[in-house]
């Protein structure tokens, strides 16, 4: 561990502050709370609200798993992974199930939290009203009224228009029937994952300065028409070339070589245990 | 307004109009914070103080709204007609007055001191408006199906096959092709684009139409068929209307009674004939014998 900086990197008053709006944002599911976001190693919009976040409840007892759009491998899983080990010395993973703290970009595990378990999701943008409304004001009175029309408006005009809704990720939700929300770029299939869950789910937006959070047993339903139930990613008749898993989140791939098309699990930790399961 | 001209206006076109659908009263929007000169009554000959330079957009101003009328609001530019549907929609801040809605809280409950969200109530299911600018009414970008969902969607409507269903009918009663629905209006004529305000405001059946210089910039030919079409709608819905227009044929062709604003003051009120055949107020003179 380094010591030169205070554990966790980030100074006890700043964390203390951090935690404060944490419990805020976990007492009102799905409320956006403005927290003072700390300058860190890393440039804003590269997951500095996430990092606030674990660096924040982090314990020495702790262990921490990071993934970027499932993979434990990636350059920016890998770096924070390396930056939270060296500020706090806990141990690091890729096991979702031995994780205590997980923080994500762009996917939720697939193996469902359990009771005790945090998710940190890093989020670029956390206002879901910011792609009809650009007004912060505006946007704050919105979700003070719960009016959320324009919201609906949009998904109407993509199935008036292309006959289906086409939000690939960021698809909004509603929380215990009162906040529309933001669940940060994962895709929709990892959506269902937010409702009822045993763990807590916590979101960061370092640039946007808020933090907002889903805690367990909350209730997270995807905006849809009545008649019109909202649908997910489709990967029937598909599988994982490496693992066999079939009914998870795949990513789709193309050999350089031969040019042919095949699926992985995006979940490299999911893919990586499912591997050595088979083995055995 | 007085009693004979109130039981005059009773009886139009044979029927009685007894049942007040609104009622406006002392509505004030001031900009600016007045001073002893300019609040007491009677002492302004413009609009504006000379004193503190308070601009006094509409002043005590008193209107009724009987069930199936067409009220029929002139006057010249910045004498307050807009000043006062937008008032009565809720785009513009109050200074003082009250109104109330005879299908709202049994017409005892003051809608200017509402909470936003009975505000977006009333505007979204008691009243439809029409603005003389579409870029105000419409999002030009989005469909014109769209628009008109809008309004349905405001009002609670979540189910997208019925609402789609709605929104064919609307564009239908209005005389716009249902291929044209997925277009925004920013692709339609002037007269197309207030033919979907129009659709719109009527979306969920409101009682009260606020129509402000609905024909304003638009073809004699194209004009025809919005005035008829106000026509029919009155006819087949039997909505009551607030109509602002500077252009007193229109006024003649549809309103039942009118109202005349000056400076921001209500200066001549009575049925349209006798406001345009017998004008009383020496504006109101100058105004009808002023026709090019």
């Amino acid at each position: 561990m380094n010591n030169d900086y205070n554990f966790a990197f980030l100074d006890e008053g700043s964390k203390r502050e951090i935690r404060r709006s944490i419990l805020k944002a976990i007492s009102i599911p799905g409320y956006q709370v403005p927290f003072g976001s700390r300058e860190l190693p890393i440039g804003r919009g590269w997951g500095t609200g996430g990092i606030q976040i674990t660096l924040s409840i982090i314990g020495k007892d702790d262990v921490l798993k990071v993934i970027d759009q499932g993979s434990d491998d990636s350059v920016n899983a890998v770096n924070i992974k390396k930056f939270v080990g060296r500020c706090t010395n806990v141990a690091t993973t890729t096991d979702s199930e031995v994780a205590t703290i997980i923080q994500s970009r762009h996917r939720i595990p697939e193996t469902p939290l359990k009771d005790g378990q945090i998710l940190v999701l890093q989020v670029p943008i956390p206002d879901p009203l910011r792609a009809v409304e650009p007004s912060e004001r505006v946007t704050k009175q919105k979700h003070a009224e719960a009016e959320y029309s324009a919201m609906w408006l949009s998904l109407y005009e993509d199935l008036t228009k292309f006959g289906e809704i086409n939000i690939s990720s960021e698809y909004p939700c509603m929380v215990e029937n009162r906040y529309v929300m933001n669940p940060s770029p994962i895709p929709r299939f990892d959506n269902h994952k937010l409702h009822n869950s045993e763990g807590l789910y916590l979101f960061g937006a370092g640039r946007e300065k808020k933090i907002y959070a889903i805690p367990p047993y909350t209730s997270v339903i995807p905006l849809a028409f009545d008649d019109v139930p909202f649908k997910v990613e489709n990967f029937e008749g598909k599988h994982c070339r490496l693992c066999g898993a079939t009914g998870v989140y795949l990513d789709e791939m193309y050999s350089s070589d031969t040019g042919e098309k095949f699926y992985e699990c995006s979940d490299t930790g999911f893919c990586e245990k499912n591997r050595g399961a088979n083995h055995e | 307004m007085s009693a004979p001209i109130r039981d005059f206006a009773k009886r139009i076109g044979g029927q009685i109009m007894n049942k007040k659908v609104l009622s406006i009263r002392g509505l004030t929007v001031r900009y600016g914070n007045g001073c002893a000169h300019c609040k007491s009554s009677g002492t302004l000959t413009k609009n504006r103080c000379p004193i503190c330079g308070t601009v006094w957009a509409l002043r005590h101003a008193d209107v009724d709204l009987y069930q199936g009328e067409i009220l029929g609001i002139v006057g010249e530019s910045g004498s307050g007609k807009s000043t006062l549907m937008r008032s009565l929609y809720f785009d513009f801040d109050i200074t003082s007055g009250a109104c109330t809605i005879e299908n709202y809280k049994d017409g005892k409950q003051n809608i200017f001191k509402e909470s936003m969200q009975q505000k977006r109530y009333i505007k979204n299911n008691l009243m439809g408006m029409v603005y003389q600018n579409p870029v105000l009414g419409l999002r030009m970008n989005y469909s014109a199906a769209g628009n008109i969902a809008e309004k349905l969607i405001a009002a609670g409507r979540r189910e997208f096959h019925p609402m789609t269903d709605r929104v064919k009918e609307l564009l239908n009663s209005v005389d716009i092709l249902e291929e044209r629905m997925k277009e925004p209006p920013k692709n339609f004529s002037g007269g197309m684009q207030q033919r979907v305000q129009i659709s719109k405001a009527l979306a969920n059946n409101p009682e009260i139409l606020l129509l402000d210089e609905v024909t304003t910039g638009l073809d004699l030919s194209v004009q025809a068929k919005v005035l008829d079409l106000i026509r029919r709608i009155r006819r087949d819905f039997g909505v009551s209307i607030l109509l602002v227009s500077h252009d007193l044929a229109v006024i003649r062709m549809l309103a039942d009674r009118t109202i005349v604003l000056l400076d921001g003051n209500i200066i001549e009120q009575g049925l349209t004939d006798q406001i345009l055949d017998d004008p009383q107020h020496a504006y109101t003179q100058q105004l009808v014998h002023s026709l090019i």
